[in-house]
């Protein structure tokens, strides 16, 4: 008892501490990152090339997650549709479901898994191949070569990705809620219409780039810090999915409480 | 000149150097002996800082490595070339690209027309075809993968050669090749080199002097002839283990 009630504190010690190096390890990568940044003619060619695999990579799963997710809003929509409310509020449930939340929060997750795992595991394994020691004894800097491109990458792309799902979402939620409820295209975009404010698409937009830049952060520093061969690769990468999902739902939580409840 | 004072370094519980003293002297060729697993390799990268030491002084050509500046550091490693154990080329690009980012200089680096010809040249030097430029690393030997890690280590015609384990993994028909390569380049370009190994054959047939780490300490440092003459139990364990198991014999 008395040893159990000793290992409490000098555990959370440790956990305390071991949060304290990571966030001080993750802050010391964002300065190399803002140094890195003058190296312009580095970074530039390198981000356009990995937006174009991450953005054109990342399409088919995007139509594909945001087609059913439209779905699915729509049939629950109309699962829980109550014949005294006007149709039209049909329109403005499925886009304002979509916008504000289903759109940025489903497609971060699923990018996370997809880009966060890619940028892990190929830093990781530059790593532990000694690629990164190569690159820093010729005097070159990991963070024009490597890092910025993939986090500005990201950071960029995932709101491209966002609209392109928001609009794949609400078309097969319109398709599908008139397969359910006996609403017309006019109701539909009228309903739409009338609760739109274009801060809801703001909203949706700085959501998916906070989103996009953790998932290139904490990917990147997770994979630039990997140990111990193929183990620590794969470590890194589930590492790397894991604490992006988080930080996702952490932010989503942080932005609606900052955004929506001024 | 490369000098360690005093380097200590320790991985969580484990002391790997521990308390290294070891000098290169200018043109000559330094090899690095020991036992697999004693520090060799950790060594080497205090050279370029890659690890900097918990205590101690690393000093290239004057300089405290482990206090210079970002740009300093970037500065003073263009002036080293490093070639790694596994060759650590970068998968996504081909040996072209591979070899021109040794290229430190950043007008020449841009210059595609010299960019080829250096590269062609470098290539040269280790033996191999300039048609080898267009390969990526997954379709070289190791024994090639070495090879053009040397090459991109002289492209930016650096004073000092580090090479890690350069015949690791090899053949003794290949190893010989990388040996002699390592000769013929210390001699055509007049560099400075350390060269971490395990093989003692390699190693004298190399070396002007040798150094033998053990237990986080140099042994004995000195030509070959002094270590063949060596009576530290040490040195002489070492080599006549690697005697044993091999045909050379002095």
């Amino acid at each position: 008892m008395t040893s159990t009630i000793l290992r409490l504190p000098r555990f959370t010690g440790r956990l305390i501490l071991g949060f304290l190096a990571q966030f001080g390890r993750i802050s010391l990568l964002v300065v190399e990152l803002v140094r890195g940044l003058a190296e312009v003619r580095i970074w530039v060619p390198r981000t356009f090339t990995e937006a174009a695999t991450v953005g054109l990579g990342s399409l088919p799963i995007v139509f594909v997650i945001a087609a059913f997710a439209g779905a699915v809003t729509a049939f629950q929509a109309g699962y829980q549709w109550q014949t005294n409310l006007p149709v039209y509020v049909l329109g403005t449930l499925i886009v304002e479901t979509i916008v504000l939340e289903l759109g940025p929060v489903l497609i971060g997750l699923v990018l996370a898994g997809r880009i966060g795992a890619r940028y892990a595991a190929e830093l990781g394994t530059m790593r532990v191949t000694e690629q990164i020691d190569a690159l820093e004894s010729l005097g070159r800097s990991p963070a024009s070569h490597l890092i910025i491109p993939r986090v500005l990458a990201s950071t960029l792309m995932l709101p491209v990705l966002v609209i392109i799902a928001d609009v794949v979402a609400v078309g097969a939620g319109w398709i599908s809620v008139k397969q359910v409820l006996p609403v017309t295209d006019a109701d539909f975009a009228y309903g739409a219409k009338y609760f739109w404010r274009p801060f809801d698409a703001y909203y949706g937009l700085i959501k998916a780039t906070s989103f996009g830049f953790a998932i290139g952060l904490i990917s990147c520093y997770m994979g630039f810090n990997t140990k111990q061969g193929a183990e620590g690769v794969g470590k890194s990468t589930t590492a790397a999915i894991v604490a992006s999902s988080v930080v996702i739902l952490l932010l989503n939580v942080l932005l609606a409480k900052l955004l929506l409840n001024r | 000149m490369i000098e360690l004072r005093g380097v200590r370094k320790r991985f969580g519980e484990q002391v790997v150097l521990d308390g290294v003293d070891f000098e290169v002297r200018e043109g000559e060729t330094l090899a690095l002996l020991g036992p697999s697993g004693t520090g060799k390799s950790v060594l080497l990268k205090h050279i370029n800082g890659l690890i900097r030491p918990d205590a101690g002084k690393v000093l290239v050509d004057g300089l405290e490595v482990a206090t210079l500046h970002r740009k300093e550091l970037s500065e003073l490693r263009t002036h080293i070339g490093y070639v790694f154990q596994n060759g650590a080329l970068f998968d996504s690009m081909n040996v072209f690209e591979n070899v021109r980012l040794g290229l430190s200089d950043e007008t020449k680096f841009n210059d595609l027309e010299y960019a080829r010809t250096r590269v062609a040249e470098c290539l040269k030097l280790v033996n191999l075809a300039s048609e080898t430029m267009d390969k990526f690393p997954a379709q070289l030997s190791g024994g090639m993968r070495k090879r053009v890690g040397i090459a991109r280590a002289i492209a930016g015609a650096p004073k000092y050669l580090l090479y890690d384990e350069p015949t690791s993994g090899l053949d003794p028909v290949n190893a010989d090749i990388i040996d002699g390569l390592v000769t013929r380049l210390d001699e055509e370009l007049g560099v400075t080199s350390v060269m971490v190994t395990h093989d003692v054959r390699g190693a004298f047939n190399v070396a002007d002097r040798i150094a033998l780490l053990s237990d986080g300490r140099i042994v004995l440092q000195g030509t070959p002839e002094e270590f063949r003459q060596s009576e530290n139990p040490k040195v002489k364990a070492f080599l006549e283990r690697d005697f044993e198991t091999s045909s050379y014999a002095a």
